[in-house]
């Protein structure tokens, strides 16, 4: 039972949504605002903040509190807003080239400080909304309209730049699985500290197909492997085929063959601190795994908007100064009250103020 | 010895005590050498004394330059008076020089006849060489045989001073500058109890014996003196008659953190400061760091630009919302402010300016972020730009920024400069019912709310903020229709770009008329704005001491101008703009009140005027 029973619908703003007809946008949109009615949270008290990008138009269509901000700058507009008021729900809308291009010094930052807000990273591995051109989650090689001849840098594993600016919170998903992005949402949402969700998001305009191979619904159960709290990390057609560790690392077992038993299956358990297993299946790629999905790190750490504000507490229980004019008249001040000296003129009387 | 010769008939002077109405000391040494403190100490001393003080630190952007080099100076100059004082004064009447290098750099810079106090166990041929005399008579190199030269083995006599104590050398070395302190208490006769308690606290837990050794080196100085007493002038300087009230010393960047904790208060508002050192701005955050008392929340960010964006989101958010930096910092939060002008939501940006281009000169003291205040950004961005005047007057201002801000809901700017913000004086503080009210323009009814609804009066729109229910909206950097929905149509970007224009035009009835500093008509009229103040009034009153007709209209208000600007500058046959830049200001005084022809005075060596060459160009004026 839910106070205020919101559907998906209560978190539509009246704009018109201008994405183009096919874009993966659309799917995650519906699952945020899914996962929004589902919180059972007013309206008012969420703030959405995007950056500049395709997805970036975000907040206009969303029902809540919104602001589209600057190239890049939605995490440091979002840390702002979250240290100012912790009390609200703050979810910054990004991509590829936004958090991890121009703004790749906010995205770790907001990371390592730990602010308490969820981060959907949309990453097509193209620069859409300026027509064609390589991003830095694009593969080497790629030809794009900035890079006819093939790129000659390697891309970021967002992830792996997650987990190496000490992030509480990881997560993959597909636009085009909407339930499965709903349910890491929903644990993104919980997570106390910032939650970063990587989607696959398909571009149907400049990259078309570019995740395909992994995120065609046909091949689902063998190409991804689908992370669950508690749960043994078994994927495949026959739900045969698991991960154990072999020599410290990863490799895809059959159950039931040479002697693999379920029992050799690794379970995952996102809350445990293991950067060294949590990294190796952020970077499992086909062919010879399958790529991992769901929430893959989630772990406890102190929070930065909380600590803000326990400070200031911690501080005032103890404080001397409990106003300006205590703070104005406090430490070294002197009284000078001669015989030859004048009364005193306030200054906004004295510079002509009406 | 060479050196000793040089200087012997001046050791043999009779004590003279002389009487100044204002007295300059400049305390300069290697910027290892605790000369900063030294002034520091020297200055709140003689403030809690009653004397009117004005202090300019000066030092080198190494934080440990080569030991001995010339590069490596720091200075610190307190001028200390019976009358109001409102510059460090142009040349010292005393230099403390703890090596020849301080000499050296310090030459051009003091009164004829000055008392030089020189460690004279550091004027070693090594340490000539070091400051690249070509002599071993920096004296007559420097042509000073004539100042009152005072010898005083202050790193010897110190090392003896301290043998009963166990030290390291380092340690004795270190307290040097006590020494020379506490000399200079006697000649000013100053008591030594304020220095006591502050070195008291200062090591007095942690390491008693670091506070020992200081009070004990504090002491032999002071005792030097007076022991010495055919040898070096006494100097008395009465307090200054000046408004009753309680008094602190305070410097710009202190004053200006102030004023925002000030300005928060009245507005009910708590207060958000993210930002990111860059010197000479970063006392300005870490003065908000220190006032968690008070609800501050400070957020150091990881760069210049989050710096801004972090504020940015505090403002959304419902904050007082501030940002403070310097020139180079300020270039990068361009983009930025430029979305806080086009979202209208309040924000105080303080700019304490440093020589430019590029990292120019850090630590010294320049102008000439002018009109990249007023322009510096992408499209047609007014926002509002003040300036303070003196290291107090900065808590004004930074107050009034704020109320702007919050009251238009729009950026302001507010410009200090190097000079103000680590220059301190006598401050008399204000009780907090002698500021005006500030009255944010929080949205009252939702059902009217619309974002981007306008005060028909002022054009401003209302603020609702993430929490108030039944305001919920989208803001952004895409402009925008009445209702915020997104706009690309002509006519709708045309009106809004007059209207963000004429918002920040309109805050010109927020804004006192310019004031005229003497009479109001009259042959010369000399023109400011900022941190030269000080200097300026100086000037202007050498000038009307000896009968000119000149008088003083400095600004504080950049954009929008006081309304009688133009009605002022009529009075007179001629104006000259000063100012430390290539002429930032007269340029949009012409583009803004035309019909003037605008002389100019320029400065750009990172140092404030001195009153003497400002009064020789308003002669020359005056002449021509």
């Amino acid at each position: 039972m839910t106070k205020f029973n919101y559907t998906a619908k209560d978190f539509k703003s009246a704009a018109e949504v201008r994405w183009c007809p096919g874009c993966g946008d659309y799917a995650i949109m519906n699952a945020v605002q899914k996962t929004m009615a589902d919180m059972d949270i007013e309206h008012k008290d969420f703030a959405v903040i995007s950056g500049i990008g395709c997805s970036s138009r975000f907040p206009y269509y969303m029902s809540t509190y919104g602001f589209h901000t600057i190239h890049g700058r939605a995490a440091a507009v979002a840390s702002g807003v979250k240290s100012a008021n912790p009390e609200l729900t703050v979810w910054v809308i990004t991509g590829d080239g936004d958090s991890l291009a121009i703004g790749g010094n906010h995205f770790i930052h907001l990371v390592r400080r730990n602010i308490d807000l969820n981060l959907i990273l949309f990453n097509n591995k193209i620069y859409g909304l300026t027509k064609g051109q390589y991003s830095p989650t694009s593969d080497r090689g790629i030809i794009t309209k900035t890079s006819p001849f093939g790129t000659i840098e390697d891309s970021f594993v967002p992830g792996q730049l997650v987990l190496g600016s000490r992030g509480t919170f990881f997560a993959r998903a597909v636009d085009n699985n909407i339930k499965h992005t709903q349910e890491v949402l929903a644990d993104a949402a919980q997570h106390k500290g910032t939650s970063i969700v990587e989607i696959l998001q398909n571009c149907v305009i400049f990259n078309d197909g570019i995740h395909d191979f992994i995120t065609d619904p046909k091949f689902r159960a063998e190409r991804q492997i689908f992370l669950k709290k508690g749960e043994p990390m078994i994927f495949g057609e026959q739900g045969n085929k698991g991960l154990i560790l072999e020599n410290g690392r990863l490799k895809v077992a059959i159950v039931g063959e040479n002697g693999i038993t379920l029992e050799d299956i690794l379970v995952h358990d996102p809350s445990e601190d293991n950067l060294g297993l949590q990294v190796a299946l952020i970077n499992m790629t086909l062919p010879e795994f399958p790529v991992a999905m769901g929430v893959i790190r989630s772990v406890e750490a102190l929070v930065y908007d909380q600590e803000m504000k326990k400070q200031i507490e911690t501080v005032q229980l103890k404080r001397k100064v409990t106003c300006m004019d205590e703070l104005l008249q406090s430490g070294n001040t002197w009284v000078v009250d001669g015989e030859n000296c004048s009364e005193p003129v306030k200054f906004f009387d004295n510079k002509c103020f009406g | 010895m060479v050196i000793f010769a040089a200087f012997k008939k001046n050791r043999m002077k009779n004590t003279k005590v002389i009487e100044l109405e204002e007295v300059a000391i400049r305390f300069s040494g290697d910027s290892g050498d605790g000369m900063q403190l030294t002034g520091t100490l020297f200055s709140d001393t003689s403030a809690l004394l009653g004397n009117d003080i004005s202090t300019f630190p000066d030092y080198p952007s190494e934080i440990r330059a080569p030991q001995g080099t010339v590069g490596g100076v720091s200075g610190f100059q307190v001028q200390l008076g019976t009358k109001k004082i409102t510059t460090p004064g142009d040349l010292a009447h005393v230099l403390v020089a703890m090596n020849p290098a301080a000499l050296k750099a310090n030459a051009a810079f003091l009164n004829p006849g000055a008392s030089i106090i020189f460690d004279v166990d550091s004027f070693s041929e090594k340490n000539f060489e070091k400051a690249q005399f070509k002599t071993t008579d920096p004296f007559t190199e420097l042509k000073l045989n004539d100042f009152s030269l005072i010898p005083v083995p202050i790193t010897s006599l110190t090392k003896e001073s301290l043998k009963y104590l166990e030290l390291d050398n380092k340690s004795v070395l270190r307290c040097k500058n006590m020494f020379a302190l506490g000399l200079i208490c006697w000649m000013f006769d100053r008591p030594l109890d304020y220095i006591e308690r502050f070195i008291q606290s200062k090591f007095g837990k942690k390491s008693p014996v670091v506070a020992e050794a200081n009070l004990k080196v504090l002491h032999d100085g002071y005792n030097y003196g007076e022991n010495l007493q055919h040898s070096t002038p006494q100097y008395i300087v009465h307090p200054a008659p000046i408004e009753k009230g309680i008094y602190r010393n305070i410097n710009g960047n202190y004053a200006t953190a102030w004023g925002f904790l000030a300005a928060a208060e009245k507005a009910g508002l708590e207060l958000f400061i993210g930002s990111y050192p860059i010197t000479p701005a970063t006392e300005v955050l870490q003065a908000l760091s220190e006032r968690k008392d008070l609800g501050v929340k400070s957020f150091q960010a990881e760069d210049e630009i989050a710096g801004i964006c972090t504020s940015i989101g505090a403002a959304f958010a419902g904050h007082l919302a501030v940002t403070s930096t310097s020139g180079p910092g300020f270039a990068l939060k361009s983009e930025a402010l430029g979305l806080s002008v086009m979202a209208e939501l309040p924000l105080v940006v303080v700019n304490v300016q440093r020589g430019g281009p590029s990292t120019g000169l850090p630590t010294k003291t320049e102008q000439s972020d002018l009109l990249q205040s007023l322009y510096g950004r992408n499209g047609e961005s007014p926002l509002v730009v003040l300036a303070a005047s003196t290291p107090s007057d900065c808590f004004y201002y930074a107050y009034y920024s704020a109320k702007i801000a919050l009251e238009r809901m729009v950026p302001v700017v507010l410009l200090t400069d190097g000079f103000l913000g680590n220059g301190s004086e006598p401050w008399r503080v204000p009780a907090m019912d002698e500021l005006p009210p500030i009255t944010p323009r929080r949205a009252t009814n939702p059902e009217l709310f619309r974002p981007y609804n306008r005060d028909p009066e002022t054009l401003v729109r209302e603020w609702a903020v993430p929490g108030m229910e039944g305001y919920e909206h989208r803001i952004g950097g895409l402009e925008k229709n009445a209702a915020g929905a997104v706009s690309h149509d002509p006519e709708n970007h045309h009106i809004n770009t007059q209207i963000r224009a004429a918002k920040v035009e309109k805050i010109v009835e927020m804004i006192p008329d310019l004031e005229v500093i003497g009479e109001p008509e009259g042959d010369l009229l000399v023109v400011g704005w900022g941190g030269t103040y000080g200097h300026m009034i100086s000037s202007v009153q050498v000038m009307q001491d000896a009968g000119k007709k000149v008088s003083l209209a400095h600004f504080n208000y950049i954009k929008p101008l006081p309304k009688n600007a133009s009605e002022v500058f009529s009075k007179f046959k001629k104006i000259v703009v000063c100012e430390l830049n290539l002429g930032q200001f007269a340029s949009y005084l012409r583009d803004k009140v035309p019909g003037y022809q605008y002389h100019q005075v320029n400065k750009m060596k990172g140092l404030p005027f001195s009153v003497n060459e400002l009064v020789e160009n308003f002669e020359k004026l005056l002449e021509a």
